[in-house]
């Protein structure tokens, strides 16, 4: 094709020059012209860019890295190119965990993986990330697709599952353990979990997967008016795990009974969904790279332009098994912890008089764990303005005194006859 | 229970309430569990029987008693519409509720998720999370289901979007 045009291009020329009447010349030139736009449209056909070896510094067009490894020049991040050590599992490949991905992909991430069951729908459409063409993929594969053309450099799994069945989350948590990305990773395989599911029940398996495995994970959610959402760091024994105390929501700050309508499940906006995909990213890029302050739980309200901020502690009475032995294991390591806080405070203490700290912009604090860590800390049910409980706790449940009538000499298979029996009736 | 009607309150507090907090990757517990569940929804069953009130069909469909598969009912200007019933036990059951999936309906209704899951009212999982772990199967369908029936059924016949399986001729559904 494009010698064929460069044919045409010649020939056009030496017409040019041959013409005798000059009257003709400005419609040969305008013919030329078009040609030549052609010739620089078969040229832009798109181009797969090849892999590259290491993150280069250098300021050129034809690297894709140079604005990112700017961060460093700048001194906003000490080593960029150690994004490349880490793995990140998205879970939820939808409006926020899709943009989320995109990112993170851009952001040149070593590994990410990805969980979802669902499939791509027209009526996705008004979200970012998945194009009408990917109408009937599985969002997985989708992402796999548009993912590895913007950046092959990125190991991308994916696994089209659903993580709260007991195949699924068997399926999840094997792939969280597989270290072989980098066999010297202390802990699990991956570095930081991003839920970014849209319901409670998967929020759950989450946590159980994380809390399980002592695996650190931020929390992403929208609500279902699609004019809220938040972002939550969980480290598991440090923080309040997600079945610790009732999920949070963002107050919407107008009537309630003015947004439900009835008839609907779920509203969404490519806005809001982007706004939250941004934040928990920006908070992602934070807690790998090892700058700034990663948030325990920011709240958005997108009617208000508010933010509420906050932080939680665990539950001693959470209903979460693991998240009781994650507790335990907290308190156990004080003595280390302090040790090495001791340390890096001897340590960064300067060596000759001057204010300790002086260029403490965030007020970060090395204080004893037994004392309230600053004003931010809330009991559970003491919430900031701007937030509120989803749901309320369980009642008291006092547990049957063994000699009540327990009648475990039932046999399940017997019961499950009688149950036949009576849908056969 | 505010938001709840008479009747659904009544039934629902003569549903055997379960006292074993276990879900599937629990072993023996969930054994325990199962039983519970099942004497739940045996009770449960033979009510609505007694009460003429029949409206479901549900069993395990497999050993370890984490699916669930039947079928269920309502009747509504003298004909009865039935359909497929199905759900998973989530594994971290009975901390959250199992989703109720009604496949035939995916994508007729507003008030469903991808996949034909039923979309609860604003009233059901706070109940729920308040009564964990005495709720069960025989109660989320009691509390979930039954509504939504009660509620979507009307509606989807009035609007044609479903049609009564005696007028299979008039009809593209099977
Ligand atoms: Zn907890």
């Amino acid at each position: 094709m494009e010698v064929e045009i460069k044919q045409l291009l010649a020939d056009l020329q030496s017409l040019d020059q041959s013409l005798p009447d000059p009257s003709l010349h400005a419609s040969l030139h305008k013919i030329q012209s078009r040609v030549e736009h052609l010739a620089n449209l078969v040229k832009a056909e798109p181009v797969r860019r090849s892999k590259v070896q290491d993150m280069s510094t250098e300021v050129v067009d034809s690297n894709p890295y140079s604005r990112l490894m700017a961060l460093q020049r700048m001194g906003i991040v000490e080593n960029y190119e150690r994004i490349r050590d880490f793995s990140i599992a998205i879970v939820g490949v939808g409006g926020v965990g899709s943009v989320a991905a995109e990112m993170l992909t851009r952001c040149g991430i070593g590994r990410l993986l990805l969980y979802d069951y669902d499939k791509v729908e027209l009526a996705n459409m008004n979200r970012l990330f998945f194009r009408p063409d990917q109408v009937g993929m599985t969002k997985t594969d989708a992402a796999v697709e548009t993912l590895s053309d913007i950046n092959p450099d990125v190991v991308l799994e994916s696994y089209t599952l659903n993580i709260t069945t007991v195949e699924g989350f068997e399926t999840f948590m094997s792939s969280l353990k597989n270290k072989s990305f980098r066999p010297s990773k202390q802990g699990s395989g991956v570095d930081l979990v991003l839920s970014c599911v849209d319901n409670y029940e998967a929020r759950m398996a989450v946590n159980q997967a994380c809390n399980e495995l002592s695996q650190t994970w931020l929390e992403s959610g929208v609500s279902e008016d699609a004019v809220s959402g938040h972002i939550q760091l969980l480290i598991p024994g440090e923080t309040a795990c997600f079945a610790c105390a009732p999920p949070l929501v963002v107050a919407s700050g107008v009537d309630e009974r003015t947004l439900k309508r009835e008839g609907v499940c779920a509203a969404s906006l490519p806005t809001t969904m982007g706004v939250i995909a941004g934040l928990l990213v920006q908070n992602t890029l934070k807690f790998l790279l090892g700058f700034g302050q990663v948030s325990p739980y920011l709240g958005y309200n997108s009617l208000k332009d508010f933010f509420p901020t906050m932080q939680m502690k665990p539950n001693p009475q959470c209903s979460n098994v693991a998240c009781l032995t994650r507790q335990e294991e907290y308190a156990l390591a004080k003595p280390e912890r302090d040790a090495a806080a001791k340390a890096k405070l001897e340590a960064e203490l300067p060596t000759e008089e001057g204010p300790l700290h002086d260029d403490n912009e965030w007020n970060i604090s090395v204080v004893d764990d037994s004392e309230p860590e600053g004003l931010d800390t809330r009991s559970s049910d003491a919430l900031p303005e701007g937030l509120t409980h989803e749901l309320p706790t369980a009642d008291a449940f006092q547990k049957l005194p063994t000699d009540a009538p327990v009648t475990d000499n039932d046999d399940l298979e017997d019961l499950r006859k009688q149950l036949e029996a009576i849908n056969s009736a | 229970m505010e938001g709840w009607d008479p009747n659904t309150k009544s039934t629902l507090t003569q549903i055997p309430l379960l006292s074993t907090k276990a879900g599937p990757r629990d072993g023996a517990l969930w054994t325990q569990r199962l039983k519970e569940e099942y004497k739940a929804l045996i009770t449960y069953t033979q009510m609505n029987k007694s009460n003429d009130n029949d409206w479901f069909r549900i069993s395990a469909s497999n050993p370890e008693g984490t699916r669930w598969t039947g079928k269920c009912w309502y009747v509504y200007n003298l004909l009865k519409y039935e359909f497929d019933l199905q759900f998973d036990i989530p594994i971290t059951y009975p901390s959250t509720a199992p989703e109720l999936e009604l496949p035939q309906l995916d994508g007729k209704t507003h008030k469903m998720y991808r996949g034909g899951k039923i979309c609860l009212t604003v009233h059901f999982k706070p109940l729920w999370a308040k009564n964990c772990p005495r709720f069960g199967i025989a109660h989320a369908l009691c509390l979930g289901l039954a509504p939504w029936l009660a509620a979507e059924i009307p509606i989807l016949v009035d609007s044609g979007m479903i049609k009564h399986k005696d007028d299979a001729s008039t009809s593209t559904e099977s």
